[in-house]
């Protein structure tokens, strides 16, 4: 059993796992901190970005100045952002069988692996997943189409150039790699490729093996896999939490008994309790505003918005805050918000039984109602007309480089009085700020993730208790910036097997039975294999044929075993009892034959002849067959 | 005992001996017991059994255990007791056999009802009763009963336990009674044969192998060494404490928490601790021996001892440092002052020890923590106090919980593992480090603390619960730089601190969390009490928001906090520190305070809020505050019409302090305000200013407090009696009911106020005339009123009398209940 690591990064996990002749791509996540690298997309005409002057080397070249462009000592590139993409080169991503998604956050790379690989498998993920998966990819292309770029810079990413850089530029890895976003029609095309699934539904993968997704608790839709063979049985455990939010619980009972548990998707935050991040948050958004600023929230469109929005149901009353207008702005902004009262099934119980008084699940709806919250999906059209200061705004992407969140930044950035909170985990904050420097708006950084911690996980090793555990080298030891925070890794015995991009690991499993059926007639001769490299199982896996040797039954008397020895010429022969059978010694010739139950043992020292001529006395009392 | 009383007894007796009449209520048994035992404390038992023979027959009765019920029997035990305390009495039931029947090994013991322990336990109070003379003593001796309690020491009911300890600690206490005097003791060999044998019990317990047993042995030593301080105790104590002193060779130490507590309370004996025999050998062999969580109580015990050597006084110090000791150790930092880590160098303790659990680690933290702020406190607290190095533990202990502390070993890096996010520890630390600011600390560990504190109050990771703990601290370490100063101004490093202080005050008045708008709050209030008049301090609050949010939190959701911010807004008015106006309408509401605070009072539906209102405008009354100096008898009618009409009574008891306030400034006044100007002769006795009389009649005040001279809630009542008395003395003392009503509207007021006794409160009393209302202060009878209501208002249910028709009211009702069934 082998596990092809094609991803680096923990919370945006993509690895293949071969088991059992099946081959199965455990997630597609897509590493997009990539973009932190480029220019913002400006909404609208950006005179301040538009004028940043281009970079030149030290030695007063400036070929490079019409790529790269220089903002407050930090060197991005002018061009359209590109990804990061999980390795295609390790293994060849068309023998992929299954595709097995997690939650919304690590499908972003599907369309990548589905359309442009030979990819021709199935996906399978829960129907939240998938409809809000679509959303999110469907933002993300948006929000880069609408802003066309005619020009795409490459000349940075030659390796003779790129080491001139200065960092971080210098030392992003495998930048010829990196991609530009897909378009809608990948995008399309890549989701009809998914198969819904359902909590605890058993799929089977060719009869081999059956794949099981569970509720991971971490948002709507999101699962755990079980993969599991009649004595084996893999569990891959990405994204779960279990702090009381929308979705429904994590199931962690069905984990037990594992051979391997693989584990990634911790949180980004360890040492950020997320109820003390919604308290900060909510302190400072209420600072803000009374002080007549303005707050920007840079979000996804699904996910911790939803928590946040039911937390400030209940706190702008009591700060005060009713007349304060909330606005969401995203291209699904409209279909999130709905979306989220229609899944049922999959939150949590205190949201399904309002289902039946009937209430809407999550109180949004009644910010909607009463006006408080107001979604566009742009900031043009009706939502110039409404706007109205001081607002709370929440809106995409997060990593500050494209979408209308860079508007209000080029707005809102230039007084004191107004404030950028950040809630999601995946960027670097300060990174993302790099080019709206120099800044006079507050920042504040509240990362909530929800995602287990290491407290967490260290208990559900304890309950679940499996025999191996496989994660991201970064689980296993201390966060480089706080390298003496023991606490903050995987405490497991034995200890956690680690992986890095780009690596191979041997699963340490050894597979001992295997069901087998036997029929009665002979099987049909096999078909010469097609051409076709699919399917190729039965046919191409015939082990090499070796002459097969008999197999022995029977016991050996030990009385009868020595007449015949001393009539062979073995003289001299002594007959010990033991615990298991017995040992004959015969000390002339310096020679130990154990003879136990189900073993034989013939011990002389190093006379080959010896041995052969003792073997056959011995198999003359057996029975082959 | 009255008469009513003895009619009622022979039917109590008769109901309680049928077992057809069970007694529902234990409860009525206690009392009843407590009741017999007043009764016996000034009356002869004996007369009491021979007056009322229904008694002897109950507890005859109850030799036939089979028809009564445990809880009777159970009773009858220790009323038995009760009676059988004194001799005479004592010597009246044993005729009869009736004590050997109850106590004897062929009474309770054999009764099936025994295993129920309600009836062991009765059985052995009822012997702690009767173990008072010495004829008890012989009874006890022959009867067997000592061996029984031997046996009940273990029982599975922990109070049966624990009283049958307490009665081996009577009985030998009994035996030795009278030895005292005088002559030398002998030695144990030659006590009393009953004493002799709860010794050598106690012996042979303490060398078995069983915990229990050990542990039963030293808990009736500790009590005995507790409660007496007879001579003969150091006997006892050098017979057994070599057996003591061998417990600690085994390996566990069993029993160590009483064996801790036998120590210390045989060190605060007089008798033993100046005894050659004396304890300091064994405690400094304990100290030494048992492990830091349990040597933590017993060093502590030691240093609280009033006298003790000094030798044990520094190893038990040492021994409560150790743990603090090892985590600045093992953290690097530098050593202290010689006594802090010279002390505990030869302790064995390591990080190793110290980690050995994670709960070992955060419960011994907590335990020295708590116990070195305890000891700070004391007047025996150790000199020289390490006070830097304790203050730089403290410090790191919180760095290593908030996950800051840089560790340089692989230990503290464990430890840091193993603290962060603790709140149990990080709330100690915050205690014990706001004690710490009583002692001197230099410059640089003030501004490390100031720096510390100002992170946990910051950190978002804060816990609510902490964040208080935080707030107290920060209090008490800015109390303390005041002193430090030398004058009453804040140190500069206390400003600088302050400045950084209100952003983060500010972001906690917004937080979503009630618990933490409302500790700042308080925190706010106590902050502007003490620094609102000092100039640097103002201008610090007055730059921020604060006092603009505290406004705001008026509006609360949550009562609690609605209350804070009416405490703290009502103070940073009266200090004149209130919002500062930005635009016309913060203007408006800065004036409005007053109204706001009314219009909380009229309508708040929460209790909280409404009193602490009333809390500050008796305060703005008291200071004589600006908006309510203005026309103060306004602002009163206004309050009190709102006053009386609340439902909360705490509401309405402040209501009538926030009267008294007015009534003694109105009267001072009218009075000569010189006390050194020559009195005129009409001066001496009182007579009210009419203008004083006429500012009272004007108002609604006397409406306002005889009606709450009838309130159906006592405290209510008895304060506006209190003030109407007060009133009385300073307008009309001298004179008295003969010289009444003699007002024209006097009648009808008498009237209205006799309706509202009877409970018919919509009447209003009318307008009143100053001489009407002098009659009227004159004609009641306010000191009776004043006794009647001192009196709990069950003072009549809880007559015997009442007690004993209850019982049987209830025994009625019962019967009546019986026959509806068929």
């Amino acid at each position: 059993m082998k596990l092809y690591c094609l991803s680096g990064h923990p919370t945006l996990p993509c690895n293949v796992l071969k088991f059992k002749s099946t081959t199965i791509m455990l997630d597609c996540g897509l590493d997009m901190t990539s973009t932190l690298n480029f220019l913002p997309l400006p909404l609208v005409q950006s005179p301040r970005l538009s004028n940043l002057p281009g970079w030149s080397l030290k030695d007063g070249s400036v070929f490079l100045d019409k790529e790269l462009k220089e903002c407050s000592g930090h060197v991005f590139v002018d061009s359209v952002p590109e990804f990061c993409l999980p390795e295609t080169e390790l293994i060849d991503l068309s023998t992929v069988d299954v595709i097995l998604i997690s939650n919304y956050h690590c499908m972003m790379a599907l369309p990548y692996i589905t359309e442009h690989t030979g990819f021709t498998g199935t996906v399978y993920a829960t129907e939240p997943t998938v409809q809000i998966g679509r959303l999110l990819m469907e933002e993300l292309v948006n929000f880069i189409e609408r802003v066309p770029k005619a020009q795409s810079a490459s000349l940075w990413k030659n390796k003779d150039v790129q080491r001139l850089l200065p960092s971080p530029l210098k030392d992003a890895v495998e930048v010829t790699t990196w991609r530009r976003c897909y378009t809608m029609q990948e995008v399309n095309s890549a989701l009809s490729k998914i198969q819904l699934v359902g909590y605890s539904q058993k799929i089977e993968l060719f009869g081999a093996v059956q794949v099981t997704p569970l509720s991971s608790g971490y948002a709507l839709g999101s699962s755990n896999w079980i993969i599991q063979s009649h004595y084996e049985k893999v569990s891959y455990v990405s994204g779960s939490s279990l702090l009381t939010t929308h979705p429904q619980p994590m199931d962690q009972a069905s984990l037990k008994n594992s051979d391997v548990l693989l584990l990634t998707g911790l949180t980004q935050i360890p040492t950020a309790n997320p109820d003390g991040m919604v308290g900060e948050f909510c302190s400072n958004l209420a600072l803000t505003v009374r002080n007549g600023g303005n707050v920007l929230v840079p979000c996804y469109p699904s996910g911790v918005i939803y928590d946040l929005l039911e937390c400030l149901y209940q706190y702008i009353d009591s700060a005060g805050l009713s007349s304060i207008p909330f606005y969401f702005i995203s291209p699904v902004a409209n279909s999130s918000l709905e979306f989220s009262q229609i899944f049922a099934e999959w939150l949590c119980h205190n949201k399904q039984s309002k289902v039946y008084l009937p209430e809407p699940p999550f109180p949004h709806a009644e910010l909607i109602q009463t006006n408080k919250l107001k979604h566009y999906p742009s900031i043009h059209g009706d939502f110039s007309n409404d706007f109205r200061q001081p607002c709370v705004v929440f809106t995409g992407h997060p990593s500050l480089r494209c979408g209308d969140v860079v508007h209000f930044m080029e707005l809102w950035g230039k007084s004191s009085l107004n404030t950028v909170i950040f809630t999601e985990p995946d960027f670097s904050y300060l990174e993302a700020l790099a080019p709206y420097q120099p800044l006079a708006m507050k920042c504040v950084y509240c990362p909530i993730d929800t995602r287990l911690n290491f407290i967490q996980v260290s208990k559900l090793l304890k309950e679940v208790q499996p025999l191996h555990v496989v994660c991201p080298e970064q689980y296993t030891q201390p966060p480089p910036a706080q390298s003496h925070r023991m606490d903050l890794m995987i405490d497991c015995q034995p200890p956690a097997m680690s992986y890095r991009r780009a690596e191979v690991l041997a699963l340490p499993f050894k597979r001992r039975y295997e069901k087998i059926e036997i029929m009665p007639e002979p099987p049909p001769r096999p078909t010469q294999p097609t051409s076709s490299k699919k399917r190729k199982r039965v046919s191409e896996d015939v082990p090499d044929c070796k002459v097969l040797k008999p197999l022995l039954s029977g016991s050996i008397p030990v009385e009868q075993f020595v007449q015949t020895l001393e009539k062979h010429g073995f003289s001299d022969i002594k007959v010990e009892d033991t615990a298991k059978g017995h040992i004959v010694l015969l000390q002339e010739a310096e020679t130990l034959i154990q003879l136990e139950e189900d073993s034989t043992h013939i011990i002389c020292d190093n006379d080959e002849t010896l041995r052969v001529r003792l073997r056959d006395l011995v198999l003359k009392f057996l029975q082959k067959f | 005992m009255d008469p009513e009383c003895s009619r009622l007894l022979p039917a109590l007796c008769a109901v309680l001996a049928d077992p057809r009449q069970p007694v529902a209520d234990d409860t009525c048994l206690e009392k009843l017991l407590d009741w017999f035992k007043t009764v016996t404390e000034t009356e002869s038992s004996l007369q009491l059994l021979q007056d009322h023979p229904c008694l002897v027959e109950l507890l005859s009765h109850v030799l036939k255990p089979q028809d009564v019920s445990p809880r009777v029997l159970s009773f009858a035990l220790r009323l038995a007791g009760a009676f059988a305390a004194q001799e005479d009495c004592f010597q009246y039931l044993q005729q009869g056999d009736l004590l050997l029947g109850l106590f004897g090994e062929a009474g309770a013991l054999g009764w099936s009802a025994w295993s129920i322990p309600s009836v062991r336990s009765g059985w052995i109070q009822g012997l702690c009763a009767l173990a008072h003379h010495p004829s008890a003593l012989h009874f006890l001796a022959d009867s067997g009963a000592v061996d029984t309690v031997f046996s009940l020491q273990g029982d599975p009911s922990l109070f049966v336990a624990s009283a049958a300890s307490q009665l081996l600690v009577y009985i030998l206490a009994l035996s030795m009674q009278g030895r005292d005097a005088g002559s030398p003791i002998p030695e144990v060999a030659a006590w009393p044969v009953c004493a002799q044998k709860i010794v050598s019990h106690v012996q042979e317990s303490l060398h078995s192998t069983a915990a229990p047993q050990v542990t039963q042995a030293l808990n009736v030593l500790t009590t005995t060494f507790g409660r007496c301080r007879s001579p003969w105790m150091e006997v006892l104590w050098g017979q057994l404490s070599p057996l003591v002193a061998s417990l600690l060779k085994r390996d566990p130490i069993p029993a160590a928490h009483s064996l801790v507590d036998l120590l210390l309370s045989v060190a605060r004996s007089p008798v033993l601790s100046s005894a050659a025999c004396g304890p300091w050998e064994i405690l400094a062999q304990t100290l030494h021996r048992l492990s830091p969580t349990q040597a933590g109580p017993l060093a502590l015990g030691t240093l609280k001892l009033q006298r003790c050597p000094q030798e044990l006084r520094t190893q038990a110090f040492g021994i409560l440092l150790q743990p603090l000791a090892c985590i600045l150790k093992a953290t690097a930092q530098a050593p202290g002052p010689p006594g802090l880590l010279d002390g505990t160098a030869g302790g064995s303790m390591t990080v190793d020890t110290l980690l050995s659990s994670k709960s070992a680690c955060v419960g011994l933290l907590c335990q020295t923590l708590a116990h070195l702020e305890e000891l700070q406190t004391l007047p025996q607290c150790p000199s020289p106090w390490p006070q830097e190095p304790l203050l730089d533990a403290a410090v790191i202990i919180l760095r290593l919980c908030d996950g800051s502390a840089d560790p340089s070993s692989s230990g503290a890096g464990r430890l840091c593992g193993t603290l962060a996010g603790c709140i149990r520890v990080q709330r100690a630390a915050l205690d014990f480090l706001g004690t710490l600011s009583q002692g001197m600390s230099p410059q640089e560990s003030m501004l490390q603390v100031f720096a510390i504190l100002l992170k946990n109050l910051e950190s978002p990771e804060s816990s609510p619960t902490v964040l208080k703990k935080a707030f107290q601290a920060t209090l008490r370490w800015l109390q303390s730089s005041v002193k430090t100063s030398g004058c009453s101004d804040l140190s500069p490093d206390a400003l600088l601190f302050l400045g950084e202080l209100f952003p983060v005050l500010q972001k906690r008045l917004c937080s979503p969390c009630w618990e933490v708008r409302d500790s700042a709050l308080e925190f706010l209030t106590h902050l502007s009490q003490h620094w609102g008049g000092q100039a640097d301090f103002r201008e610090e609050l007055q730059s921020s928001e604060v006092p603009m949010l505290a406004c705001q939190l008026l509006q609360d959701p949550e009562s609690y906090v609605r209350a804070s911010a009416v405490a703290a807004t009502g103070q940073l008015f009266s200090r004149g520190l209130q919002a500062t106006p930005t635009s016309s309408e913060n203007l408006q509401a800065q004036q409005g305070l007053l109204m706001d605070l009314m219009y909380i009072l009229s309508t708040d539906s929460e209790g909280f809020p409404r009193r602490a209102v009333l809390q500050v405008f008796t305060q703005w009354l008291r200071d004589g505050h600006a908006d309510v100096a203005r026309d103060t008898e306004w602002f009163v009618t206004t309050v009190l019409q709102a006053v009386s009409r609340d439902l909360d009574w705490e509401v309405r008891v402040q209501g009538l302090e926030l009267v008294q306030v007015f009534l003694t400034q109105t009267l001072g006044r009218f009075r000569p305000r010189c006390p050194y100007a020559v009195t005129l002769p009409e001066a001496t006795s009182p007579t009210p200013h009419p203008e004083f009389l006429r500012t009272l009649c004007r108002l609604p005040l006397f409406e306002f407090v005889f009606r709450a001279l009838f309130d159906c809630d006592r405290p209510v009542a008895q304060k506006a009696c209190d003030l109407l008395l007060f009133l009385r003395d300073e307008t009309a003392p001298s004179s008295g009911p003969q010289e009444t009503r003699d007002g024209p509207n006097s009648a009808s007021v008498e009237v209205a106020l006799q309706r509202w006794q009877e409970g018919e409160q919509g009447q209003p009393l009318g307008d009143l005339e100053p001489e009407a209302m002098l009659a009227l202060l004159r004609s009641l009878d306010l000191e009776g009123l004043q006794g009647k209501l001192a009196k709990s208002s069950d003072h009549i249910e809880k007559s015997p009398q009442s007690l004993l028709q209850d019982m049987l009211a209830t025994v009625g009702m019962l019967e009546e209940n019986e026959a509806d069934c068929y």
